[in-house]
């Protein structure tokens, strides 16, 4: 193909656009939204997955040692407790700091005062590595020799892991009927780009043209709206985001959540912008394309 | 060239359109293919053109087997030969320059020869005033002439005249075929698919005659 060949496919593809300039304006319209909406779905899934997985290294397993024991047999279980597949760390706490932590967290109530350090066990405070195997590390540390007791929330750590699994799922799926709207969308207006040039179609069939040389103005059509789409969803999301973050960080009652920063987003959000528009107009016009090349 | 040697051609409706057509249209002649409506005529067009295959025989035209051409190769058929239609098949939005231009541009001819192409054609049918008109302020005789110009402009080896004069009167009628006359005196090879019996006895040229999917006569004079 000539290099003025491409000029002339080329400007024939961005002149599509404006020729069926409502269909081209709605197409990037419903481009954007459902891009806005897969992107909202992306970092809203990405941020839940961050909280969930910061909340769930703090879930810990608490290890009260039997009372019996010496100060210097209770310390000696630590060992025995990192020996044990996924553990993080594991930290002792003797009797008088887990009594001056019960005392701090009663803000020095004084229906407690009568409480010693010896109504109290030593412990250890265990993090894991992996909170899906909480209950059976819970199960290997229960069989320590001097271990009394431990108190492990595993449910609570169960129940983060099928948020994080729901959430996946739910966007997964959105992501796929948008992308899937997007598609028909951009598909139609090529479509219909077509159907109003096909007897120009059948004109440059009739006098030997290839398919590539008919295809490609369509391609570069569906490929531009897609494109174009995309950058604006990404513009807007930005926006967006940014302003969001900010008013988070400003209401009080919503401290717990802190959203991650859009810059840490960047790469991996203009990569999926950029392949979500490339692929629904390149799709998009093929299959529109194909039905009628067969003029 | 164009040869059918045995030629079947069969709808998967289950009708034939062409039953066992054999015939030979040699370059540079000129040839009139004539018949009843349904007798098969624009299944040979189709044939010739590559829309088609043949169910069973030859057909080979300007180098091309038609019963084994490769899908990629049927643009490169189409550029040997240049189809004319009764409903014309112009672009109304382009100009008649535009019109003829268009037919060199999308097989990716350069700007420099489309400059110095168009404007020769033009002259050659007679519409060298009218280049910057749009076919929709022309009469139908000159659309027909503009469309015989795309239909050249490719420099094809043969021209397929699909009944050219069906929607012109008479002098208008006389006029295109006298211009497919001189496109033939020229050298190009002109098969005029017609049903204008009157044409065909006043030009005095090969007939093929086909009925039924079948050439009933082939030669200088009809009969009947």
């Amino acid at each position: 193909m000539r290099l003025n060949n491409i000029g002339y496919l080329l400007k024939e593809g961005f002149k599509g656009i404006f020729t069926h300039g409502f269909m081209s304006f709605a197409s990037v319209c419903v481009t954007v939204a459902c891009l806005m909406i897969v992107g909202s779905f992306s970092i809203l899934s990405y941020n839940l997955d961050v909280m969930v997985q910061d909340l769930n290294q703090t879930s810990e397993i608490l290890v009260l040692v039997d009372s019996s024991l010496t100060d210097a047999e209770a310390r000696s279980i630590g060992t025995k407790i990192n020996a044990l597949p996924n553990i993080l760390k594991s930290t002792f706490v003797s009797r008088e700091e887990a009594l001056a932590d019960f005392i701090d967290d009663h803000n020095g109530d004084s229906a407690f005062s009568g409480v010693q350090a010896e109504d109290l066990r030593h412990r250890f405070i265990v993090t894991l590595e992996d909170n899906t195997k909480m209950k059976q590390t819970d199960d290997q540390l229960k069989q320590i020799p001097g271990v009394a007791k431990t108190d492990a929330a595993y449910e609570l750590a169960e129940g983060f892991t099928t948020i994080q699994n729901v959430i996946h799922i739910v966007s997964v799926a959105v992501i796929a009927i948008l992308l899937v709207v997007s598609l028909l969308i951009i598909s139609n207006t090529v479509k219909l780009a077509m159907y109003d040039r096909r007897d120009e179609i059948a004109i440059m069939k009739m006098v030997g043209a290839t398919n590539g040389f008919i295809r490609l103005p369509f391609m570069v059509e569906g490929f531009t709206l897609g494109m174009l789409g995309a950058v604006l969803a990404f513009g807007i999301e930005w926006i967006l985001y940014d302003a969001l973050t900010v008013r988070v960080a400003e209401v009080d009652a919503l401290q717990l959540f802190k959203l991650v920063d859009f810059q840490e987003l960047l790469m991996p959000m203009v990569a999926t912008f950029a392949a979500a528009g490339l692929f629904v107009g390149i799709v998009g016009s093929w299959t529109s394309i194909r039905k009628f090349m067969n003029v | 060239m164009i040869e059918f040697t045995d030629v079947v051609k069969a709808y998967e409706q289950g009708n034939t359109a062409l039953n066992g057509v054999t015939m030979q249209i040699e370059d540079g002649e000129f040839c009139f293919l004539v018949g009843p409506s349904g007798s098969g005529k624009s299944t040979i067009i189709k044939l010739i053109t590559g829309e088609l295959r043949p169910t069973s025989g030859t057909v080979h035209v300007n180098g091309y087997s038609l019963e084994r051409i490769r899908k990629r190769e049927i643009p490169y058929l189409r550029r040997t030969v240049g189809v004319v239609f009764q409903d014309f098949r112009l672009i109304s939005k382009m100009t008649v320059y535009e019109n003829v231009a268009f037919a060199m541009r999308v097989i990716g001819a350069r700007e420099r020869e489309i400059r110095e192409r168009v404007p020769y054609v033009l002259e050659l049918v007679g519409l060298e005033n009218k280049a910057n008109r749009h076919p929709n302020e022309m009469s139908g005789g000159e659309q027909q002439r503009l469309a015989i110009a795309r239909a050249l402009v490719n420099n094809p080896s043969m021209i397929i005249a699909d009944e050219p004069t069906g929607n012109l009167d008479p002098e208008r009628s006389f006029e295109i075929m006298a211009l497919l006359q001189e496109i033939n005196n020229l050298g190009t090879t002109v098969l005029v698919v017609t049903h204008a019996q009157n044409l065909v006895e006043l030009f005095h040229k090969r007939t093929i005659v086909i009925e039924d999917g079948q050439v009933v006569h082939d030669g200088m004079k009809v009969g009947g």
